[in-house]
């Protein structure tokens, strides 16, 4: 009787255990399968829509076909640039603290939470931010402040660059052995060429990924664009004046009623995805083979 | 300071005295060393300017939150807090409105709505496939899968919601509009959820998809982290009182995994609230509420997308703010619980999808 | 050429744990002295505090005097002059990964902001020759990183890093202790060497190595100075019986 009952129920533990593991298995099926759909679906339609005059052309007026988006392309570029001149040093500095000065204090402790907190408030709450920091108000001797700017779009991505850039590379440098600290240290080398030429030098290639995962993130981010950069139609190369981005375009095509705007808002997605899919991937091989490998 | 005496000390082994002295042999790099600075002052700069970055990031959430308080004053200030609930009935016509800036009227009920709406649309079709994929991921998954695997989630988490937006109006909104809301009308249409009024195939459902396939790479990469935390005598353990595998990740893994799994949840729950693009893209943009998911709405960040750039009016401007403060203190508050949690299992490795 | 040590009172903490207790010692120029004892009676912390590496740590704290020639290192200059002067070498190979075997050599003056570049290759080589690595490595100076060395050979391009500065005390920490005993010999002749030219202090828990390599021998034991004479006394005829003890095996 008993061990009847325990046979029925070591059989229903089994079917059970099968039946999580397809369970298991299904779950994981169905999340890659859209996930393979949209990378197909995103080369198959972007790279149709690629050519020559997508790098060279600005995007001609609505009933003609053709056109380009080099204005977004170089509009990315010039955001990315100022992003990354706030975000990259004001990051590694942050990640210098807490890596090489404040392991272990309180105040380090607390900025490493307040920088996870801060890589989760909404792209667009950043934007916000940037707006009423820069295009409003009118501040004396900034002539970039007071109106639309690729200044005041660039220093919206800058700022969420840091939290990203401090994070991944407090990592890196943590990965760096403390023994080789104390020989630089013990050879009379002052602390600050130490943690430049021995710490961030060492960890530089884990450093650089992880700077160029930051960027690539930001380099999608349209939010915070809409209301800084605004966006523009045209070629533009003032700092001082509203200019195109990628994304920005992507977004307004996509919702536009033509055809040839949707093939090059999906070129423009493929060109994004690219540039994603080479850090992420860069960043996934350094971190493999470890820190320490990365020689120059 | 820096020149120090030169004199060698020959002494003898034993002695205690230095007895002779010989003409000091100076190289030439001893003497460049000698000559070179403490640097306690370059020492010092560097450690504050390092100090400096690292508060930035104070500096940073403090001008967020400071900017969007004083630019919200004067909607937080006419309407206090009856600015998330109130509502606007004509006397006349009977229609009910909530927002309204042509007519300068603001209350933000159906952003609230929408937002809380899609995002637990998302967490329950996100949720339990991110367990099954990290369950797989970890405990059944061959090793040759699992690399490129968790590679591809990765990359998905990196992917800007841009493109997804892109993606979803062309490919995911189609399909729903053709092939799964006819079904769920069908099937489900009595409980009033599924209402077949919207033929455009944009709204609360789309979003809540969207959203799910945006958070399920970040729930699922980092439910894997915290599970493979879990120390391997714990699997054994369970393992060695004669449980099967899914036993053995129930008690062994999920059991002691789930504060983290929470926290992962939680993180993908405030990546869902904030989520603006892809959502502006498909939820539709009609500041009304519906109980039908099928229905159009809107959100609090896609408001702000949408209206911010052409807001008519300091009062228009200052209630967009403040929807924008709502959204920042929310996630700040769902963030912190996450990071929290996350923290409490991982020890403070950064809780973004790796 | 060397100089002496003076050390008066010199009392050291780990946080609130009291690492060395009231060590009084002289150690003479120009010649190897060992430290020995059993692991954590303070012999490192010891030879740490003789170039201010232990304030390194955050919680490391001094008292007392130390003089290195006529100089009072903890009143008369700052961490990093004394470490100018005083070259040391770790328990564990450290070269710079990311640096070549002769960016390794040269990295003292380097990162100090030295330039001259033929005096640097003639220190190099003469820093390589006197750590007795330069014929295993002249030829691939600038192309091998100095991780890619064995470990008996990262040992002794560390010795060539700390000799490049032509330092008056060179500090060794245990440095034979992880390595193979064909890398321990070889650095055991080198101390040999060196020891006419440099004032050498090596912490060590072989006893045999201290008797190869050392005219003077310290005993530490619990962050005290047991005893300290020729080694030749130390293991012959210790005064203290814990040294006797030690000595013949009967702890530690």
């Amino acid at each position: 009787m008993s061990n009847g009952g325990s046979n029925f129920q070591s059989q229903v533990r089994s079917v059970t255990d099968h039946m999580v593991t397809a369970l298991a298995i299904l779950a994981t099926i169905i999340v890659v399968a859209p996930l393979i759909a949209i990378f197909g679906y995103l080369v198959f339609k972007g790279a149709s829509s690629l050519n020559l005059d997508f790098f060279t052309k600005i995007p001609k007026p609505v009933g003609e076909t053709g056109g380009g988006m080099a204005n977004a392309i170089l509009g990315s570029a010039i955001l990315l640039g100022i992003a990354s001149v706030i975000g990259i040093p004001i990051g590694i500095g942050g990640a210098i603290y807490l890596a090489e000065f404040g392991r272990g204090s309180k105040l380090a402790n607390s900025i490493r939470f307040t920088a996870d907190v801060l890589n989760g408030v909404p792209s667009i709450v950043m934007g916000l931010a940037a707006y009423s920091l820069i295009v409003v108000p009118k501040i004396p001797f900034l002539p970039f402040t007071g109106h639309f700017s690729a200044i005041s779009g660039g220093v919206a991505l800058g700022f969420m660059m840091i939290p990203t850039v401090c994070r991944t590379s407090e990592e890196m440098l943590l990965m760096v052995p403390n023994s080789i600290r104390e020989a630089a240290l013990g050879l009379g080398v002052p602390n600050w060429r130490s943690v430049l030429s021995i710490s961030v030098k060492t960890a530089s290639p884990g450093i650089i990924t992880g700077c160029m995962l930051a960027f690539a993130r930001v380099a999608g981010e349209t939010a915070p664009l809409i209301f800084t950069a605004l966006g523009n139609q045209f070629w533009s190369f003032s700092l001082n004046q509203p200019i195109a981005a990628l994304p920005l375009q992507i977004y307004v095509y996509a919702l536009s009623p033509y055809d040839d705007w949707h093939r090059l808002a999906w070129g423009g997605s493929l060109v994004l995805i690219i540039l994603i899919v080479v850090s992420v991937s860069l960043v996934r091989f350094v971190t493999s083979r470890g820190v320490l490998k990365g020689n120059s | 300071m820096s020149q120090v005496h030169l004199q060698p000390e020959p002494s003898e082994p034993g002695g205690q005295q230095p007895t002779v002295t010989t003409a000091p042999v100076v190289s030439a790099e001893r003497r460049f060393l000698l000559s070179r600075g403490n640097s306690v002052n370059a020492d010092r700069f560097f450690s504050w300017l390092m100090l400096l970055c690292g508060l930035s990031i104070f500096v940073i959430v403090g001008l967020i939150a400071f900017e969007l308080v004083v630019r919200s004053e004067l909607s937080w200030h006419k309407f206090g807090l009856s600015f998330f609930y109130r509502s606007f009935t004509d006397p006349y016509t009977h229609v009910t409105t909530f927002w309204d800036p042509v007519n300068q009227f603001f209350g933000a009920r159906p952003f609230v709505y929408g937002t809380i709406v899609s995002s637990l649309l998302a967490l329950i079709i996100a949720v339990p496939l991110a367990i099954g994929v990290a369950v797989f991921l970890t405990e059944m998954c061959p090793r040759v899968l699992r690399s490129p695997l968790a590679f591809l989630t990765e990359l998905l988490a990196a992917i800007p919601s841009v493109i997804y937006g892109l993606w979803a109006v062309f490919v995911l909104v189609p399909i729903l509009r053709e092939q799964i809301n006819p079904f769920l009308i069908r099937m489900l249409g009595w409980t009033g959820f599924f209402a077949d009024d919207n033929p455009t195939g944009l709204g609360y459902m789309s979003a809540g998809v969207i959203l799910a396939i945006m958070i399920l790479p970040i729930i699922s990469s980092l439910t894997r982290e915290v599970m493979t935390a879990v120390p391997h005598s714990q699997r054994e353990a369970v393992l060695a009182l004669g449980a099967t595998r899914w036993e053995m990740i129930r008690m062994g893994v999920l059991r002691n995994a789930r504060i983290g799994i929470v926290g992962s949840i939680i993180l993908g729950l405030g990546r869902a609230l904030g989520e603006t693009m892809a959502v502006a893209m498909v939820i539709g943009a009609t500041p009304e509420i519906h109980r039908s998911l099928l229905a159009n709405g809107s959100s609090m960040a896609t408001v702000i997308a949408n209206e911010y750039a052409e807001a008519v009016g300091d009062m228009h401007l200052s209630a967009l703010t403040e929807i924008g403060l709502a959204l920042f203190i929310v996630t700040i508050i769902v963030n912190f619980f996450a990071q929290l949690l996350i923290w409490a299992v991982t020890r403070g490795t950064p809780a973004q999808a790796r | 050429m060397g100089v002496g040590i003076e050390v008066i009172n010199l009392n050291a903490w780990y946080g609130t744990n009291h690492t060395l207790q009231d060590i009084n010692l002289h150690i003479p120029a120009n010649h190897a002295t060992a430290l020995i004892g059993p692991s954590g009676c303070g012999k490192s912390t010891f030879v740490r505090c003789l170039n201010r590496m232990h304030e390194t740590n955050p919680v490391g704290r001094v008292t007392g005097t130390v003089r290195i020639g006529d100089l009072d290192i903890y009143a008369d200059a700052k961490p990093v002059q004394i470490r100018r002067r005083v070259g040391m070498v770790f328990q564990r190979p450290n070269p710079f990964p990311t640096m070549s075997i002769y960016d390794n050599v040269a990295a003292g003056l380097k990162l100090n902001g030295y330039s001259n570049r033929r005096a640097l290759d003639e220190i190099v080589e003469k820093s390589l020759r006197n750590s007795a690595l330069w014929d295993e490595v002249k030829d691939d100076l600038k192309k091998k990183s100095g991780a890619s060395l064995s470990g008996g050979q990262q040992q002794r391009l560390c010795i060539a890093r700390a000799l490049a500065v032509d330092p008056e005390v060179l500090l060794m920490d245990e440095p034979a202790s992880a390595l193979d005993p064909v890398s321990t010999s070889k650095i055991e002749d080198l101390i040999f060497q060196l020891k006419s030219q440099y004032t050498i202090v090596i912490v060590t828990h072989n006893m045999q190595q201290a008797a190869r390599v050392a005219e003077k021998t310290g005993f530490f034991l619990n962050g005290r100075m047991v005893e300290f004479d020729s080694t030749h006394k130390i293991f012959t005829n210790p005064s203290d019986k814990r040294t006797e003890d030690y000595i013949t095996g009967r702890f530690g």
